[in-house]
């Protein structure tokens, strides 16, 4: 379980392994948040190696997204399973954020 | 068992849990009831997803803000599969809550905050969600059409 940083151009990917729960998501919170203070501005969070998102999870993506668009930036998600696009079907979310098939489309015209 | 808590009795295939109030240990907790929960592959996505995510969000509820991140307070964790049903009983230390009060997490006024998710998404998920009086136990209901059994030998 663990979150991998990258920088693709001007895009920062962060790929989430394993969960993304109440129990680590300060962990990508503050990873996240650093880039954003490092000027980082463009964020792709991809999914693919991800087994499942809690409510807490949920949240600290709403809160991220939130703190990058008042830096004039964007939080973009891909690689959604099943489950996870019906857990953000279920909370809305899904229309809040843009969400691609895979990092590769997501970073894509960013 | 020592990193999940307390197996504090199984009976008959009941599972039984005693949580120390630390959120490290719910990811542990859940994978373990999961595996021993066993259904039809049928039933195996309203296990895997429907059931995973309401054990998960009732941990988290009772640790977070039942226990209010107290980690000398204790959640029970009571597990009973019976012919088509799947019952889980999450009860914390806390002085309860009235979850009548708890506002709609995907109205537009609410879809950008961070927390109030937990309890809609059980309610979304499962098929039958109540509280106790005083609001500090949660019971969890899953139908399972063909049944199923709890894997496992009695532990203690």
């Amino acid at each position: 379980m663990g979150f991998e940083v990258s920088q693709n151009g001007e895009v920062t990917l962060v790929e989430v392994e394993g969960q993304l729960i109440v129990g680590n998501r300060q962990e990508l919170k503050q990873q996240v948040l650093e880039q954003l203070e490092g000027g980082d501005r463009k964020f792709v969070i991809d999914f693919a190696k991800t087994g499942y998102i809690d409510s807490s999870g949920l949240g600290v993506l709403v809160s991220l997204s939130k703190k990058i668009r008042e830096q004039g930036g964007e939080l973009r998600l891909s690689s959604l399973n099943e489950d996870l696009r019906t857990l953000f079907e279920l909370t809305k979310l899904d229309t809040l954020f843009r969400i691609a098939d895979s990092k590769e489309l997501a970073l894509e015209g960013f | 068992m020592t990193h999940l808590g307390t197996l504090r009795t199984a009976i008959d295939g009941d599972l039984v849990l005693e949580l120390p109030g630390d959120i490290r240990s719910i990811e542990s907790t859940v994978e373990y009831v999961m595996q021993r929960c066993r259904t039809c592959s049928e039933q195996a996505r309203r296990l895997d997803l429907n059931f995973r995510v309401g054990l998960t969000e009732a941990l988290s509820n009772a640790m977070l803000y039942g226990n209010s991140h107290d980690p000398s307070k204790r959640v029970l964790v009571e597990v009973v599969l019976q012919a088509g049903r799947l019952e889980a009983r999450v009860t914390d230390q806390g002085p309860g809550f009235d979850p009548s009060t708890v506002p709609d997490p995907t109205t537009p006024e609410n879809l950008t905050k961070p927390c109030g998710r937990g309890l809609y998404l059980m309610r979304k998920l499962l098929d039958e969600v109540s509280f106790n009086d005083q609001g500090n136990q949660v019971t969890l209901v899953l139908r399972l059409e063909s049944g199923g059994f709890l894997e496992g030998g009695v532990q203690a």
